[in-house]
């Protein structure tokens, strides 16, 4: 393949294209994906438009030329979790998979705005996990040590150092003071919308069909195989299929059959008025389930523990917003002075492990990749990159190796739900 | 805010008083049982858009568990009854039937001497 597929149709963007259309009012710009009606068929259809399975269809293309794709969606696109997320990237997980396919993310995303010709906003700030229990600085301590020897760079840091890295900290307590931190260097943010739209241009310029507004209502069987879907606009044809939805999985697997290990739980963000620059590192505070980071418009970005109980609504339980306020706060006293602008929320979809599932499934060309839960995001790339392997051999690589469904009957966990806490 | 009627205190509790519990009426499978049994009692869960039947228990009240039946959707409550019940009584299906037409339960009903409704 082209270095950048996108070249191809919709112009490349570059500081010379803005000078020309500069020169002439903007007039030709083109859009940046096509929406075409869909075909018969397909080679492979996906569901599910946002990041994963964008991502999982630009890579069966880039590395496998498989080119004849449907990407199927039922609202529009990012309009799910990659739009409702708070956008952080790291790859400090405890367990090797998981740092194998968190840092293939990461890495890729360090290369993603030259890969796709499209600004992604990837902001390697730094993150910072903080210690705020005996039990979390041995937890997060096990962790840089595992991190060594996952070659995924981390490092141990004092409350003092964390005082001078952000002075906005409050690190005396009282109730849960600072006692050290987790810190990644190549950690950050991205831009979560550009993600998506940056792997749709490439998609559509690639000539894959991305079909907004066409949710899948059934899925058509035959021995044990899947022929086609029906959608709202029609019945399509494949000869593989791949489920990308987060938190509608279960519904879709309903559809064909077979019941996945996943609860959807409502998960909740918000922002604040914006400010001056003030906290120029993502912070999470897994004790107090509370995540917190500027935008570049100065909106301080704030993200919270999930309810407790399944919900498709796309809306949380207000306490959830008062407790991780509340328990921010402490730590963050001149967070009390902001007003809040926005909240919103996201269905997540909750595996027992809180490690995803890239699996085949009891229907032979039917892949699932699902259950990124509160952490799917930073995933993007990598997932995409296991995922469209998975789908083109039929058999998954080694990034997807162990996050087969089968781990669950054979009592083989990726278990970062201790690891990681509660915030992804 | 969820608010849900505890059957064994008849308190209208809120949202904070009360401990999300999971999927209600597992059938709980043990030693000797085959191994897709056990991973389906101990993961696959139903994790349905729409009805759904949830353990509960009022843990800032009276402390017990109960069963909701509540949509996952909608989030609207047709009714909450004793943990003791091994399938929904007929009072939640006739409250979900009234609003949902086209639901059907997917269990079979037992003998009633097997319920505990009181």
């Amino acid at each position: 393949m082209s270095a950048n597929p996108a070249s191809k149709s919709t112009g490349r963007y570059s500081v010379f294209a803005i000078a020309r259309e500069a020169m002439r009012l903007h007039s030709g710009w083109k859009r940046a994906w096509a929406s075409p009606e869909p075909k018969k068929k397909y080679q492979v259809v996906i569901v599910g438009a946002g990041g994963h399975g964008l991502a999982t269809a630009y890579y069966l293309g880039k590395n496998f030329g498989i080119t004849d794709i449907a990407i199927i969606e039922k609202g529009w696109l990012g309009g799910g979790n990659t739009g409702r997320n708070t956008t952080i990237i790291r790859s400090n997980y405890l367990q090797d998979p998981s740092a194998a396919i968190y840092d293939k993310a990461l890495k890729l995303y360090e290369n993603l705005s030259q890969d796709l010709n499209y600004n992604v906003m990837f902001s390697p700030r730094g993150l910072l996990m903080l210690a705020q229990t005996e039990h979390e600085v041995r937890g997060y301590k096990r962790t840089v040590y595992a991190n060594q020897l996952q070659n995924v760079s981390t490092e141990w840091v004092t409350p003092e150092r964390i005082k001078k890295m952000l002075p906005i900290i409050n690190i005396d307590g009282p109730r849960y003071p600072v006692l050290g931190g987790l810190y990644q260097e190549r950690g950050g943010t991205a831009r979560h919308d550009a993600v998506a739209w940056g792997y749709a241009r490439a998609c559509s310029a690639m000539g894959m069909h991305i079909i907004q507004n066409c949710e899948m209502t059934g899925i058509e069987t035959e021995s044990g195989r899947v022929r086609a879907v029906n959608t709202g606009k029609g019945r399509i044809e494949c000869d593989k299929l791949a489920l990308v939805v987060a938190g509608h999985s279960s519904v879709l697997a309903e559809k064909a059959g077979f019941r996945l290990p996943i609860e959807s739980m409502a998960l909740q963000a918000l922002v604040s008025e914006p400010i001056k620059p003030c906290c120029d590192l993502v912070i999470m505070a897994n004790t107090v389930h509370g995540y917190l980071s500027q935008s570049d418009k100065g909106e301080m970005v704030i993200g919270g523990g999930t309810d407790g109980f399944n919900n498709y609504s796309q809306r949380g339980s207000w306490q959830h917003v008062e407790e991780t306020i509340r328990a921010l706060i402490e730590t963050f006293p001149m967070l009390s002075r902001l007003k809040m602008l926005r909240q919103w929320g996201g269905i997540v979809d909750m595996t027992g492990d809180r490690s995803p599932i890239l699996s085949t499934t009891p229907v032979e060309n039917i892949f699932v990749n699902c259950g990124w839960g509160t952490g799917g995001f930073k995933a993007i790339p990598g997932s995409g990159w296991a995922m469209a392997e998975l789908v083109a051999k039929g058999q998954p690589g080694p990034l997807a190796a162990d996050f087969g469904l089968n781990r669950f009957r054979e009592g083989r966990f990726i278990d970062e739900s201790v690891a990681a806490g509660v915030a992804h | 805010m969820l608010t849900l009627t505890c059957p064994c205190c008849g308190i209208r509790a809120e949202e904070t008083e009360l401990a999300p519990g999971g999927e209600a009426h597992l059938k709980r499978f043990g030693p000797g049982a085959s191994d897709e049994d056990f991973e389906s009692y101990l993961f696959a869960r139903k994790n349905p858009k729409g009805v759904h039947f949830e353990r509960w228990r009022h843990a800032y009240g009276c402390g017990k568990w109960f069963l909701a039946a509540r949509c996952t959707a909608t989030l609207e409550v047709f009714g909450t009854y004793k943990a003791q019940n091994p399938h929904p009584t007929p009072e939640i299906v006739a409250a979900i039937r009234a609003k949902r037409p086209d639901w059907t339960p997917d269990w079979t009903e037992t003998s009633p001497a097997e319920s505990l409704t009181e």
